[in-house]
């Protein structure tokens, strides 16, 4: 399979500035800042309703914004229609054309291009071939798989050559197991091809895993834009902290920039509160539980989960925390058993709420 | 317990069996009948193809034919052109309109076209003068009158695709409104496209009351002014144009089916519970 080698055109950023859109009454997008370096891919994560499918449309031309402005490369596209904005679109729901065969439907935006055939079959088949199907290209959508219809949709959206490809949610639709294949699928061929990518999605798994940085959305507004390590690890809101992973929230005092949580000091994160009470944000992998019969805390739960295990347990003074142990730890903890809770932090976030 | 279900089915085959030859005999004898009297000889005696040749010989019924024929086909494209982009745009961008539309092409089924017909001819007056007086400016009236049953059909072939996300797809691969019409939705709705031309088809082919009262010439003002004259030429006419409109049916069916064979969501024509045939009258 070597077809001539595939013609990629360099990434372009892309600028949303201010986005406001409102939908009767009801604020979707309240001020939406973001920037997506050239070639990167950038998740918008969010509970539903939080704008990021609101914000991605605008993107593509398919809705206006109230006010502000959408720069592709150094061209304002926020007044543009979405046929001439240069976008490759993947959809949530199927949008194959069921009257084509899938090599046509790839061909479709290259038709619309006035791309002579023999250069239009050439390149839909070696879109194709990027994405796994060269040998399904007769077939309708009606006999291709989710998945498969989803890779076809890549295609389409990639043949184009598209300044920027939005992806609406383009795993929902599938199973699980197709999903992470596909997700990894995605992740590979953007690299190839290097467009500049905006994903939306409301499944942390997946935006965490292929995205160079993923922006968590509430209320129309991004709450923190940053890469998925770094989003774990130092969530800047209570918001991120409690959307992304698991968390317990504990109870504590701030004094001098040091947090006093389970009995140890650990320094709190620079957007944190300074001094008084707060709740300090801490992941379950962060509390280590030891079998101890001077423990003052109680097993009340163990759930095995495969790589690791997760072990809910109830201190002295009545908080529920959720705790990460590994099997041979897990192994002699049963409910009841008397447990000692250590933090292993070096700093934390402290939200006032 | 295989005794009772052997003879219930049985009993429900030979039901099928007593209604399938009730009703087709309900229907074919009046069309054999009409075969009979319209090939039967001058004084009762003998076969003749005279009244059929009359189809094809005489200068005014051929005239009506055709202008029947081109009026069908005005009507159609008239339709098509009328409800495809309206139907769609209402889907898309205007969806509080929908229910409003969808009234107001219902709305000539629940008038008669008496009613009408007595309603639009002031309006027709002026589209005499400004077009002149040729039978074919009937076609705007055909156009209302084939409404509710072409965006019956229309209806259930847009429902039957994902309208939004095909022309959102189309349109951020490069599609204008034109285009996306015609190159996504149209290839999408063929079966439904189909069937809403066959029902305006007959209907226009059936249609009496508008041209009459109009006074325009269409084939059934025809075939009545010679049903006062002669009787078997009106019945021959009458039984092409049925037998038009059964083989447009047939066609429509053949061609769903075709479709089919290349795929699953192919929308089954609606013509068959259509009261088309009531129309076509004799």
């Amino acid at each position: 399979m070597s077809a001539s080698a595939l013609e990629t055109r360099e990434g372009v950023e892309v600028r949303l500035e201010g986005l406001h859109r409102e939908f009767s009454g009801v604020r979707a997008l309240d001020g939406l800042d973001l920037t997506l370096r050239p070639g990167e891919l950038v998740a918008l994560l969010g509970p539903s309703g939080c704008g990021k499918t609101t914000a991605l449309r605008l993107v593509a031309g398919l809705d206006d914004p109230d006010s502000g402005r959408v720069v592709v490369g150094d061209r304002d596209v926020t007044h543009v229609p979405a046929n001439r904005r240069d976008m490759g679109m993947v959809f949530q729901a199927y949008s194959l054309f069921p009257h084509l065969t899938a090599q046509q439907n790839v061909e479709f935006g290259l038709k619309l291009r006035r791309v002579d055939r023999s250069k239009r079959a050439g390149r839909a088949r070696q879109m194709l071939e990027l994405v796994g199907l060269a040998s399904q290209a007769d077939r309708f959508a009606s006999q291709l798989s989710g998945g498969q219809q989803q890779r076809v949709a890549l295609a389409r959206a990639l043949a184009i050559q598209p300044a920027v490809l939005l992806l609406d949610e383009p795993l929902s639709a599938l199973d699980a197991k197709v999903r992470a294949q596909l997700r990894d699928e995605i992740r590979r061929v953007q690299l190839e091809v290097g467009t500049t990518t905006l994903f939306v999605t409301h499944d942390q798994e997946e935006a965490l895993s292929i995205s160079d940085r993923v922006g968590v959305m509430n209320q129309g507004r991004l709450e923190q834009l940053a890469p998925p390590e770094e989003l774990y690890t130092a969530p800047s809101t209570a918001f991120v902290a409690a959307f992304v992973g698991l968390m317990n929230r504990i109870p504590c005092r701030v004094e001098a920039g040091r947090a006093s949580v389970l009995g140890a000091t650990v320094r709190v994160t620079d957007r944190s509160v300074t001094s008084g009470e707060g709740i300090a944000m801490v992941r379950p992998e962060q509390l280590v539980v030891e079998a101890s019969d001077a423990g003052s805390a109680e097993v009340l739960q163990v759930s095995f989960l495969g790589s690791v295990t997760h072990v809910r347990v109830r201190t002295a003074d009545g908080h529920e925390l959720l705790s990460q142990a590994n099997g041979a730890e897990a192994a002699r903890l049963t409910v009841h058993t008397p447990v000692r809770v250590r933090l292993v932090a070096d700093q934390l976030l402290v939200s006032s709420d | 317990m295989t005794l009772p279900r052997q003879r219930r089915a049985r009993r429900q085959r030979a039901f099928r069996i007593v209604t399938f030859v009730v009703l087709g005999a309900f229907f074919l004898i009046p069309l054999v009948s009409m075969v009979d009297f319209s090939t039967r000889g001058t004084a009762g005696s003998g076969r003749t193809g005279e009244a059929w040749g009359a189809l094809l010989h005489d200068p005014e019924l051929t005239a009506a034919i055709i202008t029947s024929l081109e009026l069908a086909a005005l009507t159609v494209i008239g339709m098509v052109l009328l409800l495809v982009p309206t139907m769609v745009w209402v889907r898309l961008r205007v969806q509080w309109a929908a229910r409003m539309v969808e009234f107001l092409c219902l709305l000539p089924l629940t008038i008669p076209a008496l009613v009408i017909v007595v309603g639009i001819a002031p309006v027709y007056a002026w589209v005499t003068y400004f077009l002149g007086g040729s039978a074919l400016t009937l076609t705007f009236a055909y156009v209302v009158l084939v409404l509710p049953y072409a965006f019956r059909s229309l209806d259930a072939g847009l429902s039957a695709i994902d309208l939004t996300t095909l022309s959102e797809a189309a349109r951020s691969l490069g599609a204008g409104w034109f285009t996306v019409i015609a190159r996504v939705v149209v290839p999408n709705i063929v079966s439904a496209l189909l069937s809403a031309a066959f029902i305006s088809v007959a209907l226009v082919l059936g249609e009496f009351t508008f041209a009459s009262l109009l006074h325009y010439d269409n084939l059934q003002v025809v075939i009545a002014f010679f049903g006062k004259s002669n009787a078997k030429v009106s019945v021959s006419a009458s039984l092409a144009a049925l037998i038009f409109g059964f083989v447009l049916l047939l066609l429509l069916s053949l061609l769903g089916r075709g479709r089919k064979g290349r795929r699953t969501t192919a929308i089954e024509p609606l013509a068959v519970t259509t009261p088309a045939g009531k129309e076509v009258k004799g």
